[in-house]
């Protein structure tokens, strides 16, 4: 028995050598901020395993020769004594103050001065928003906005189905750059602090909420490239993949042109009426991509972090105080204003009046909540212009 | 020198009315009984917390959710450092300290002996609190332990579960304890050395433990204030670190680190201290460049304290903040290369043997140096950018407090056990150990560095397919690292337990110093009649 485990994990691990693609060093640079970031990585780590050979060589040797087994002497000095000795102790230090402040230092300095030079020169901003699981991506000049969020199916994460090639690095909607411009990123956040990496940018820069920080992105090759959240941000920290899709200048153009289009339909959704159907399948889908994570897909939380919906008293309650205003602490306050100091955020700032309309229509109407009422995207946004 | 007090089992049964059984363990002010108490604390704690990491790394083993859910890997990571930290490292230093600075300064107590009771007894409460939320989840009660990594960084702990608090808790009474330790040993090193003993002259293991424990004195209450500002935030509608409020999230990591960076030295600066003491044994001759290595300790100590921001270079910090912490943290390699030149230099031209603690204390060396090293290349922002937050991070910091502070920490027990049981310890176990724990860690913490080189964030618990391979490797490593541990426990019963050849005064040919004249085991008392130095 005990042996059988054995060999099956022997062979695992023999067949995974077998095809393995061991990677040593940070992945191809695509910014002139990677190119630099790992130009002097190479030259610290052949300096250090300078150091490190040269140290350790002298340790070794005298770990050979003065052994008492091959019958050295001990000697009895503690100290250097006389000139020589002490010019010979203090020759190390004057190299090691070389090699920090000027071999080390001095390209150190060049790379930070780089790498904080967000503002000059740059051809466009996007701002990033860092939350409870994913990445909102906003194009402030073109009015574009989108949520990005992981796509791998939950099944693949428990092993009941075999892992796709980008296994948790594929989102729906990636953030969409133009090539060879100089792109500074806007970060911040709305729960709590999550951190933008892209390992082939060479930047990693912290989004925190209540704060703007900056950084920025010069990228020379189209092509897609994924990065990961670096800040331990809850129990999803591990599935907010970053995906940038860099595409050359007029194949950039024709994307943002088209997403333009595509919004502005769906904000001329709000004017109009919907059926309720309507409703709870747009709804079904905010739900799954937007609260399940948290709320479940049941609706049955995860309590006591995360409350269940189905039979919740705030979800079963009425919808909107007599004259039409949310009802404080009811279910559309909660939803468009969120819960201070818990991860139930505001998705007044994250969702269109569409997307609340039909989520809050939908939770009200579904795991066995039965109210039979709806509420339209023209009143939310009624409400919205209203707390303007 | 000192007679009468002696008997064959070193205990003292001439009129001291001290009780037996487990009183006499909740009672004793004696800082050997202390300094056991807090060994044996440590030993435990480091197999408590070695435990939820295999768990971990069992996770980690391949990719896909197999044993547990995110949330729960999240609070055994984060346990797993508090208690790696504060309930392994740093009690196995301060029973270092209780045994160790008495008989080496020749005096017959440590000055403060209510105090170094109660600084122990506060220990095993601290470690409850800590990982009783576990237990409270399994009876439906709050949603497990602290689950925001060691590092409690706000807002994610204003909206965690109960566990903070607990954490929270834990740290202060923790803090407590390494204060009362702290002041403790400074008083008894400023005021019980034996006469002769100038500062000059003073062991340089005390030294190690006195910038210690100004550190701690120092820091410790900026960390129970950073807490305790968090705990109002969550409960007391406080907005320290809510910008909503007016309050600012970063402001909670420049406090956690003005602790949390000296908190590395205040773990390393008594093995620093020790090691000198057994190179030198090993080696048959005088330790080397002692004024250097006390100046060595201080320099450290002080520029500690100046370096915290470079834990937080992607944060966003302003340019010249971010040169003069890069600056400045590289300028630490300067004190630290002091004291790798004389461990060298003191090996150089002895007349060396390789007993188990020469090995660890080798070992140590070496491995402590790729952490050095590391930590060099990590202090340049630029770069930082790429390793920060990755797995990168992780091995640079396990080399530094495994191999630094864990392994030291070894080479001290293996040197001192027999003074301290008066037994000789299993030199085979003890070299099985120590080539086992040397080659299962470096299997573990390696291929670590690859992978965050290649882009893996730390505190993930699960990871894209690329960092397969590297990942069963480390865990493979990390099983047979942890195991190995099961040798080292061992070979420390056998000795408590009387068996192995009884130890002579001086256990060591080579040993110079006061404890070596006491026998072994010390009398109750240590030094009755305090020895004069010349
Ligand atoms: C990051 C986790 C998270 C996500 C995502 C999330 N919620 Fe919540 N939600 C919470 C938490 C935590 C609470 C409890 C707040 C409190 O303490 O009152 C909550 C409470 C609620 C409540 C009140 C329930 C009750 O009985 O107290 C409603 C309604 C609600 N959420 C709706 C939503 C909707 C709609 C979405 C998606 C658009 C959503 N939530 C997404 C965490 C989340
Ligand atoms: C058996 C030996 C050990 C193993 C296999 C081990 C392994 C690990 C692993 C896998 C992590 C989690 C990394 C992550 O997901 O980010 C971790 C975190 C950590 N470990 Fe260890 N570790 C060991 C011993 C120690 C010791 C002795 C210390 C300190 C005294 C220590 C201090 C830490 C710290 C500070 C963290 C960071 C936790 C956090 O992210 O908040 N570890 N360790
Ligand atoms: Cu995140
Ligand atoms: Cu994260």
């Amino acid at each position: 028995m005990k042996r059988r485990a054995a060999l099956v994990v022997l062979s695992c691990a023999a067949s995974s050598m077998a095809h393995a693609d061991f990677q040593w060093n940070f992945p191809t640079p695509v910014t002139p901020i990677a190119r630099d970031t790992l130009a002097i990585h190479n030259e610290f780590m052949l300096i250090i395993t300078a150091l490190f050979v040269a140290v350790f060589a002298i340790m070794i040797y005298s770990m050979v020769r003065h052994r008492k087994s091959v019958g050295h002497e001990p000697a009895k000095f503690s100290g250097p004594t006389g000139a020589v000795q002490w010019f010979w102790a203090l020759v190390p230090f004057a190299i090691l103050l070389f090699i920090d402040f000027v071999l080390m230092g001095i390209p150190a300095f060049h790379a930070v001065i780089e790498m904080e030079d967000t503002k000059t020169k740059a051809d466009m901003v996007v701002k990033v928003t860092g939350l409870q699981w994913k990445w909102q991506y906003e194009y402030p000049d073109d009015g574009i906005r989108f949520m990005s969020n992981l796509t791998t199916p939950p099944e693949q994460i428990a092993g009941a189905t075999a892992k796709g090639e980008n296994y948790l690095l594929e989102v729906d909607n990636p953030l969409v750059l133009p090539v060879g411009k100089k792109v500074r990123v806007l970060l911040t956040a709305t729960d709590v602090i999550h951190t933008w990496w892209v390992p082939q940018f060479g930047v990693k820069r912290d989004a925190i909420p209540g704060f703007i920080r900056e950084t920025w992105v010069k990228i020379e090759e189209p092509g897609t490239y994924r990065g990961q959240c670096a800040e331990l941000c809850g129990k999803g920290h591990g599935f907010m993949p970053v995906v940038v899709q860099a595409l050359p200048e007029a194949e950039y153009v024709a994307w943002r042109d088209a997403k333009k289009m595509e919004l502005a339909q769906a904000a001329a959704g709000a004017d109009r009426a919907w059926s309720k159907d309507e409703l709870m399948e747009r709804g079904k889908d905010v739900y799954a991509r937007q609260c399940a994570v948290c709320h479940q897909p049941e609706g049955q939380g995860l309590p006591p972090a995360f409350p269940p919906l189905a039979g919740s008293r705030i979800v079963n309650g009425p919808l909107l105080t007599m004259d039409g205003k949310p009802l404080p602490d009811g279910h559309v306050d909660r939803v468009l204003n969120g819960k201070d100091g818990t991860a139930m955020q505001a998705f007044r700032n994250t969702l269109d009046d569409v997307e609340l309309a039909a989520v809050i229509t939908f939770e009200r109407n579904s795991f066995g909540n039965k109210q039979g009422d709806m509420i339209q995207p023209a009143q939310i946004k009624a409400l919205r212009e209203e707390a303007k | 020198m000192n007679t009468a007090t002696t008997t064959a089992n070193g205990h003292a049964p001439h009129g001291e009315h001290h009780p037996a059984g487990l009183l006499r363990w909740l009672t004793t002010t004696n800082h050997k009984d202390i300094g056991t108490m807090y060994l044996t604390f440590a030993l435990v704690m480091f197999f408590v917390g070695g435990a939820m990491i295999l768990a971990v790394r069992a996770e980690l083993f391949q990719p896909g959710m197999q044993l547990m859910q995110p949330e729960f890997f999240n609070q055994l990571i984060g346990v797993h450092a508090l208690v790696m930290i504060f309930a392994a490292l740093m009690p196995a230093a301060t029973g270092f300290a209780n045994w160790q600075i008495p008989l080496m300064i020749g005096a017959p107590d440590m000055a403060l002996p209510r105090l170094n009771n109660w600084g122990f007894w506060l220990l095993p409460p601290a470690a409850l609190l800590l990982t009783m939320p576990f237990v409270l989840a399994l009876f439906g009660i709050g949603d497990g332990a602290i689950a925001t990594g060691w590092t409690f960084y706000a807002p994610l702990s204003v909206q965690g579960g109960i566990g903070v608090d607990f954490a929270i808790f834990a740290v202060h009474i923790l803090g407590i304890s390494s204060i009362l330790g702290s002041i403790n040993i400074i008083v008894t090193i400023f005021n019980m050395r034996a006469p002769g003993m100038t500062m000059m002259k003073l062991p340089l293991f005390c030294w190690g433990w006195l910038i210690t424990a100004f550190l701690l004195i120092a820091t410790i209450p900026v960390l129970a204030g950073a807490v305790t500002m968090l705990l109002t935030d969550r409960h007391f509608g406080t907005h320290f670190f809510t910008a909503a409020g007016g309050g600012d999230p970063i402001l909670f990591q420049h406090l956690f680190w003005f602790f949390g960076h000296p908190e590395v030295y205040i773990l390393l600066l008594p093995v620093w201290g020790l090691m000198p003491h057994v190179l030198a044994t090993f080696s048959r001759k005088p330790v080397y460049g002692y004024k250097a290595q006390v100046y060595g300790f201080v320099a450290i100590g002080i520029l500690s304290v100046v370096v915290w921001a470079h834990h937080f270079f992607t944060a966003g910090l302003p340019v010249p903040a971010l040169l003069y912490f890069m600056y400045s943290t590289m300028s630490i390699s300067l004190p630290l290369a002091v004291l790798f030149f004389c461990w060298i230099a003191t090996m150089w031209r002895g007349a060396m043997s390789f007993e188990t603690p020469m090995l660890f204390a080798t070992g140590f060396i070496v491995l402590f140096g790729i952490a050095g090293l590391t930590g060099l290349v990590l202090a340049d922002v630029a770069a930082d950018a790429q390793y920060h937050h990755s797995y990168f991070v992780v091995a640079h910091f396990h080399y530094a407090l495994f191999a630094g502070g864990i392994m030291g920490v070894m080479t001290g027990v293996y040197y001192w056990l027999p003074k301290w049981t008066g037994r000789m310890y299993s030199e085979t176990l003890g070299k099985w150990h120590f080539w086992l724990t040397v080659l299962s860690f470096n299997l573990t913490f390696m291929p670590q560095f690859f992978l965050g080189l290649a882009g893996m964030p730390r505190r993930i618990p699960d990871y894209a397919l690329q960092f397969a391979e590297f990942n069963a490797i480390s865990t493979v490593g990390a099983f047979i690292l942890g195991i190995s541990q099961l040798l080292f426990a061992w070979n420390i019963v056998q000795c408590v337990c009387g068996r192995g050849a009884p130890a002579e005064s001086r256990a060591w040919e080579g040993a110079e110093g006061l404890e070596w004249e006491l026998s072994s085991p010390p009398p109750h008392h240590s030094w009755e009649i305090q020895p004069r130095v010349k």
